[in-house]
């Protein structure tokens, strides 16, 4: 009997899964849909709501995601210069905090930072409006709820944490150069040359394409858990719990994948 | 067709059948509403009066049946066309609904805004003219949340007529208002239809409210239909479940010993 429930169970989440996995495509798709044909079916989506949003998500973020991209820079170089005295060649700790920085940790930090900040609110703000019925008073007005809610999201956390991406990079560079000028008395501008010979398009794009995924990852996830909000106050707080953890665990997972597939 | 036909129907809802998940909330409902008639449709907690808005407003598909509103299927037409039916549509919901983020003025800006092509100074105009009819004037720069519940009832019913619809939902105007407010919003649904000469469908469980606006009343209870007909026949009729709703008597509940012990015993069968 017990192990009856517990296949029915197994069986039931997967198809939650399935159904969560197909609602959050169909936004995806949707998304991008009203981004590009909106004009042609007289719902633009509206130039002033992707700057208000991304302006949100991005431009005030900049000084909390720099200040963790410069810790997560020093904690680098900490952590490798001790690494590299074992084997005398703590210089070459610059292209380590180079590479680590660019391909990694900058668009990982970012997009949990984001995910934390912004894929928070985002299914905060759907589920409050689907609650008390603003979502319903625009279907009446004849709005697109997609388009005008959930379309200038996404196309603005698509261009901010890329955005951000590139300003978590140089932080976390500076950051290792700032720690390795005290304990190494390396030249900032020594630290710079270096830093720049070492990299590569590729290493700066790899971390581009990740924070893309991540972005996406981000939004969706965030939409599908706000546009499914059931259950008033408490429904929108475990939507917005949801969310984070969810977005969390699917940057770290997808990390792991793209990082496997852009190295082969 | 003759605009001033006095047997114009705007509003023709065939055999509707609703669920919610597994449990059918709508029996075949049927009912036909007239030109500029204001047609209420009353029924306690449960007896699918909200569902039945949700449907005439296209928010939700049925199971069967067909609603018609100003002549064209709603459950049949394309996106395209109900896009084109909702300029001459308004809704005033319960709770309001305006857009927090927004002003006051600006939500009644919006369906202008996305209908037309107006420029900014004549939308305003036109807005503060609606806020001016419902006694709003003056208060479009403040926020929803600075509102009082009739005041947001009233700038909710403000952004409804915007675009001057043909047919004008509002669902529980008396809903958490003191009776004085509430009296003065059903003078103001009188002077809605007298100006504009709109459809205006109620849906609402106070009966006080309804009995002093409605042309026709709509009874709903379980699902089904209990009648449709002028104030004056609702409050004569001979049906016993109407005059236990006029006259606030609980309803009596048919007690099946047999199915009471099994629920308590929690067997399903």
């Amino acid at each position: 009997m017990h192990l009856r429930a517990f296949v029915d169970n197994i069986g039931r989440r997967t198809l939650n899964g399935i159904a969560e996995l197909g609602y959050a495509s169909l936004l995806f798709v949707e998304c991008v849909y009203w981004l590009g044909a909106g004009k042609f079916r007289s719902q633009p989506v509206r130039l002033a709501a992707i700057f208000r949003e991304t302006m949100n998500i991005g431009v005030r973020a900049i000084p909390i995601a720099s200040m963790l991209c410069f810790a997560v820079g020093v904690m680098l170089a900490i952590q490798g210069i001790e690494t590299l005295k074992t084997y005398g060649a703590e210089s070459k700790v610059v292209i380590g905090i180079a590479l680590s920085v660019t391909r990694e940790f900058s668009p990982l930090i970012v997009s949990i930072l984001v995910a934390g900040r912004s894929g928070s609110a985002i299914a905060a703000r759907i589920g409050t409006m689907l609650e008390s019925q603003e979502v319903d008073a625009l279907r009446v007005i004849g709005i697109n709820p997609v388009r005008y809610l959930a379309a200038p999201l996404f196309l603005g956390m698509v261009i901010a944490v890329p955005t951000l991406t590139i300003l978590g990079d140089l932080m976390g560079i500076l950051g290792g150069a700032v720690y390795s000028a005290l304990e190494l008395k390396i030249s900032l501008s020594v630290y710079i040359d270096q830093t720049l010979a070492s990299l590569t398009v590729d290493d700066i794009q790899q971390g581009l394409i990740k924070s893309l995924v991540f972005a996406v990852i981000i939004v969706v996830v965030g939409l599908s858990n706000g546009f499914q909000v059931r259950g008033g106050a408490e429904g929108v707080g475990h939507a917005t719990t949801r969310s984070v953890v969810l977005s969390i665990s699917f940057i770290v997972l997808a990390d792991m994948i793209f990082t496997y597939l852009l190295n082969r | 067709m003759d605009e001033r036909a006095p047997s114009e129907a705007v509003i023709e809802i065939e055999n509707l059948v609703a669920h919610y998940g597994d449990r059918q909330i709508l029996n075949g409902v049927s009912l036909t509403v007239e030109k500029g008639e204001i047609m209420v449709i009353m029924g306690g907690s449960g007896s699918g009066k909200s569902t039945l808005l949700r449907h005439l407003l296209g928010l939700k598909k049925p199971t069967s049946g067909s609603i018609r509103l100003l002549g064209k299927d709603i459950t049949k037409i394309s996106k395209k066309e109900i896009y084109q039916l909702r300029r001459d549509m308004g809704v005033a919901f319960q709770g309001g609904a305006l857009f927090g983020s927004m002003t006051v003025g600006e939500n009644v800006q919006l369906p202008l805004r996305e209908h037309t092509k107006l420029d900014e100074k004549t939308m305003q105009i036109m807005a503060r003219m609606k806020l001016e009819v419902m006694n709003l004037a003056g208060f479009e720069d403040l926020m929803p949340s600075e509102l009082s519940g009739g005041m947001v009832k009233r700038a909710a019913l403000a952004r409804a007529v915007i675009m001057d619809p043909k047919l004008l939902f509002f669902d529980e105007p008396s809903a958490g208002l003191d009776p004085v407010v509430s009296a003065e919003l059903d003078e103001l649904i009188l002077r809605l239809r007298n100006a504009m000469n709109m459809t205006i469908v109620v849906v609402t469980h106070e009966l006080e409210s309804a009995f002093k606006i409605a042309d026709r009343i709509t009874m709903l209870d379980l699902g089904n239909i209990l009648i449709t007909d002028t104030v004056e026949n609702v409050r004569n009729s001979d049906i016993e479940r109407v005059q236990n709703m006029l006259n606030r008597r609980p309803r009596e509940v048919d007690v099946d010993t047999e199915a009471y012990l099994r629920r308590l015993t929690g067997q399903k069968h």
